[in-house]
């Protein structure tokens, strides 16, 4: 194997054990579904460098996210990895994979809108559907859930509560 | 110049830090627990914006300061918050009155930041414009519920209103070190964002049926470090854990 090539196949391997890692707080979605992980690339030394961006200034699972990437690589045999956080371009809900979606769907959050349009401060808002019934009639309880990316909403048609990732 | 960038960036870190400590101090004694947690939410993210900023004025000045010390080991004079961040969270009808005045500047304010010729700047604020966005909102439904609400409910949000309202003349003042970022386009001017200001204000205490109450500008001097009695009991509580026990991790 020429060095070239050894380093391609350590950033495949790299970047299989990255697509393995799941976010702290919601365990079915990986932080590649998220959005989260910017750029993974190695540098001539062989070590791998990870880059991910905070969804939210102040979300506590960041420190949670940097620690499992890391294990995630030493356990994949890598010797050094390095975690490196960047806040530009601000994190947006657009960068959720469809799959991601449809796993929070399953899981029983309301997935964000596509595209976000910024609605004006005292706009009307789009109502998300119910995770668990698929009915659009559904009532905001609060803007503010269990974490910071998520707001707190009750199903009109299965009286079910449930969590939906806001739009950012 | 690197001296007025970090004077300017503590301004901002030392204002989100001190409103997201009176902010938390209301975990565990909101009127409901959704309330409860969406002040911890909004405590959150004005702490996480301050880190930030912190991080990047311990950057620029060079002295190896990092967060903590910078959020720990300074005392009351060195806190160059706006005065309005320390006042004390009185009743919940003060808490918001407060929360949504700071919002109702600080989100046009932080979007116009976004255009800053600081890139680190500029990267922070497009991450608090967005989450001030519901921070502006929050607070904004809660006036109007509260104004709009019974007469005891309205009496309390306006007078919460009419004794915060001496604190509002200091988001539009600057000084020589403000002045000189403004001239360096890393500062946005504070009075270009008094129109969206009011026009928000306006609309919300419509709503809310509030009178709007005048503006002073007679008590300045926390973007200066002289400040109102509140702070410094705050501060006390605050530190005391991480003076205690320098450096302790868990």
């Amino acid at each position: 194997m020429t060095a070239a090539s050894a380093l391609s196949f350590d950033l495949a391997r790299a970047r299989v054990a990255v697509g393995a890692v799941t976010d702290p707080e919601i365990p079915v979605l990986t932080l590649d579904d998220l959005g989260v992980i910017r750029d993974i690339r190695q540098d001539e030394a062989g070590r791998i460098e990870v880059t991910i961006t905070p969804t939210y200034s102040g979300c506590p699972a960041m420190a949670a996210m940097a620690l499992d990437l890391e294990t995630a690589l030493l356990t994949a045999g890598f010797k050094e990895a390095r975690i490196r956080t960047t806040l530009s371009p601000a994190w947006t809900t657009d960068w959720m994979s469809e799959n991601g979606r449809e796993k929070l769907r399953a899981y029983g959050i309301a997935p964000p809108e596509r595209a976000t349009t910024r609605r004006a401060l005292f706009g009307e808002e789009t109502k998300p559907a119910c995770p668990h019934c698929g009915s659009g009639k559904t009532a905001k309880v609060s803007e503010f859930g269990s974490t910071a990316c998520k707001s707190l909403w009750r199903c009109e048609a299965c009286l079910e509560p449930f969590d939906a990732f806001k739009c950012i | 110049m690197a001296a007025d960038l970090v004077t300017y960036t503590l301004r901002l870190a030392d204002t989100a830090l001190v409103l997201g400590h009176r902010l938390s101090q209301w975990s565990s004694y909101g009127p409901t627990i959704e309330e409860d947690i969406a002040m911890s939410n909004l405590a959150l993210d004005l702490i996480g914006q301050a880190r930030l900023l912190y991080d990047y004025a311990g950057t620029v000045e060079g002295k190896g300061q990092d967060e903590d010390a910078l959020a720990y080991l300074r005392d009351e004079h060195a806190y160059l918050n706006l005065l309005i961040a320390e006042q004390p969270n009185g009743d919940f009808a003060v808490t918001m009155v407060r929360q949504f005045l700071y919002a109702a500047f600080m989100q046009p304010y932080m979007e116009a930041l976004m255009r800053s010729k600081d890139a680190t700047l500029a990267a922070i604020a497009a991450k608090a414009e967005k989450e001030l966005a519901y921070h502006v909102r929050h607070a904004g439904e809660w006036l109007v519920r509260l104004g709009d609400g019974t007469a005891e409910s309205q009496a309390r949000a306006q007078a919460g209103l009419d004794d915060l309202a001496i604190f509002v003349g200091e988001f539009f003042e600057t000084d020589a070190v403000e002045k000189a970022m403004i001239a360096a386009g890393i500062a946005p001017d504070p009075t270009s964002i008094r129109p969206r200001f009011e026009a928000l204000l306006d609309h919300v205490l419509g709503e809310a049926t509030l009178r709007r109450p005048v503006f002073s500008t007679h008590h300045l001097g926390g973007k200066t470090g002289r400040h109102t009695e509140h702070l410094g009991p705050m501060l006390a509580e605050m530190q005391v854990l991480h003076r205690a026990h320098p450096g302790a991790v868990w």
